[in-house]
């Protein structure tokens, strides 16, 4: 198959575009209201000062996550192209900066739908509430049924590999559907629906004995935490994560804007709305928190816990407890599923266009090859005996040295090598109603550096200086270390795989006569 | 809840709600420049 015949003509195909502005701001938000929103952020805020820690977070937020979140956005919508030829258009020397985020997308998408699949079948527990009086149990024994020792085997668990077939058709099928009939309309029915369940599970929480006891626990500041270092960090941290910045989606998001468009205003609501997404999450997670240290006669500091413990510890815990426990349940896991997902298609459509971009290739042979790959990848590795341990090790590893380093290397050689922040000021400034000039410049050129820097070595000295969780050497050095830097190996050897020569980026007259029409525009 | 629990938590919904509404009241002021869009060409649906 040499290509897909509607888009074999001489003539390239249309770049595809969000029908409206409210489209992109939904898919955005989409993609950044995630499993961390939920189950990441109030245990964070928890654990680094409670109520105190607004401040940094808003810091954070202001000074180092939307001036990321613009950088992208404009390289995105300036450069009209998935990473890797965005940054090629923005200089030829940037271009394995894409492939390097194309490739952590990779990584990413193959674990992260592992765990929508976990959501689902809980989602119908909720119903069953299969997992008895020992919820920990369950999870790790019935359920994953998790090997003793780390390693890589092909014992599969049936419970989990179904539903995960299941969660990839699905989100083939939005990825084959494309931006206007498959991204644009997943979001705008799974986002609404996902605000609603997320509103009536806090309401819900909130109305549960001990509730109060909780949100003392989740809001009571603790000023002192604000002289430390280490919660700075922390909100920096969260805020990157949480925005899904500096990793290819937003470039990717933004490519398919219309030309004009008012970037920074629609990006400010995308993130203050992530925000206002995880704030509801504290309150309802530590409303629900407080219920399960009351029931236990413990104190809310007991049963505090974030991440997979939190989902599917503690939540099947309160949901055997709760009243109307089955409906709360629906409602967290539908959550997690519907947050998932919406994440999900946006990580996938980052290798996706890359692959379009690069092979000249149409909308449905690049998603139906790339999710296809994915997706084979996703099902031979994780739903396994051993599959968590892959999981936690290749998140743990391409947060720090994919996600994190990547991000500071792109903004070290955009704004201090390549100096291109002026030009990209320039271009979020023609249309913006907010509008980002020196101050901007400064807080990607030296505020964002600083925070990942930060970050980077302290994930660095921590996992060099004991094995990642104890776990065999070999398993870390080949899954975190070998992974991360083999991601760095790849992307400078798909860097001098050459453009198709059906590729845009040899042929590309839409970008053509934007860079002319813009031109002519600055002349005036 | 305590009195400083209840405060932090109006402040923290005035703070970030707050700003998504300003954010959304200035998009709001700024509708698209459907006028300036370019011709996209006719979709079946």
């Amino acid at each position: 198959m040499s290509s897909i015949p509607s888009h074999n003509t001489s003539a390239p195909v249309r770049r595809e575009t969000f029908s409206s502005r409210r489209l992109f701001i939904l898919s955005a938000i989409g993609s950044a209201v995630g499993l961390g929103n939920i189950w990441r952020f109030p245990y964070i805020a928890y654990d680094n000062g409670g109520g105190a820690f607004l401040i940094p977070y808003l810091v954070a937020l202001l000074t180092a996550g939307i001036p990321l979140l613009f950088l992208d956005y404009a390289v995105g919508h300036k450069f009209r192209a998935s990473p890797p030829l965005a940054y090629r258009r923005l200089h030829r020397a940037a271009e394995p900066l894409g492939w390097w985020q194309v490739l952590v997308c990779f990584v990413i998408a193959a674990y992260y739908a592992v765990i929508i699949a976990w959501s689902l079948m809980y989602t119908i527990f909720s119903f069953t509430e299969a997992w008895g009086d020992d919820a920990e149990g369950y999870f790790f024994g019935n359920f994953l049924q998790v090997a003793e020792a780390p390693g890589i085997g092909f014992t599969y668990v049936p419970s989990v590999f179904f539903p995960l077939l299941l969660i990839w058709v699905a989100v083939i099928i939005i990825m084959v559907a494309g931006i206007r009939k498959g991204i644009s309309r997943a979001n705008s029915i799974l986002l609404p629906l996902l605000v609603v369940m997320f509103l009536l599970l806090v309401l819900q929480s909130l109305f549960l004995p001990g509730a109060a006891e909780g949100l003392n626990a989740f809001f009571t500041p603790d000023w002192a935490a604000l002289a430390d270092p280490g919660v700075w960090a922390a909100a920096y941290g969260h805020i990157f994560f949480s925005l899904s910045v500096g990793y290819g989606i937003m470039v990717t998001y933004s490519s398919y804007l219309k030309r004009r468009t008012d970037l920074t205003g629609s990006g400010m609501v995308v993130a203050f709305s992530n925000s206002a997404f995880e704030i509801l999450a504290g309150i309802g997670v530590f409303a629900a928190l407080g219920f399960m240290a009351q029931a236990a006669g413990a104190g809310v500091n007991d049963v505090v816990t974030q991440g997979i413990g939190l989902a599917f510890v503690a939540f099947p815990t309160i949901v055997s407890q709760a009243p109307f426990g089955a409906f709360m349940g629906v409602l967290f896991f539908g959550s997690l599923v519907f947050a998932g997902v919406t994440s999900l298609i946006s990580v996938l459509e980052v290798i996706v266009a890359a692959v379009q971009d690069k092979l000249g290739w149409g909308r449905i042979k690049a998603s139906v090859t790339v999710s296809g790959l994915v997706a084979v990848v996703s099902l031979a590795l994780f739903p396994t005996a051993t599959g968590l341990y892959l999981l936690d090790t290749s998140d743990a590893f391409v947060n720090s040295f994919g996600i994190t380093l990547g991000a500071l290397v792109t903004v070290v050689v955009i704004a201090w090598f390549l100096r291109k922040l002026p030009l990209l000021s320039a271009h979020l400034n023609r249309i913006s109603t907010i509008k980002m000039r020196r101050s901007w410049m400064v807080l990607v050129a030296g505020v964002v550096p600083l925070a990942l820097i930060y970050m980077v070595s302290s994930e660095f000295i921590s996992k060099i200086s004991t094995t990642y969780e104890g776990y065999p050497a070999w398993f870390v050095g080949l899954f975190g270390w070998g992974m991360a830097a083999a991601l760095v190996v790849l992307a400078l050897a798909l860097t001098f795989i050459p453009w198709s020569h059906r590729s845009k980026a040899h042929n590309d007259p839409e970008y053509d006569s934007v860079v002319e029409e813009e031109a002519k525009e600055t002349a005036q | 809840m305590t009195p400083i629990a209840i405060t932090m938590m109006i402040v923290a919904i005035l703070t970030v709600w707050g700003g998504l509404a300003l954010a959304l009241l200035n998009l709001q002021r700024h509708p698209e420049d459907e006028g300036a869009l370019p011709e996209e060409p006719a979709r079946e649906l």
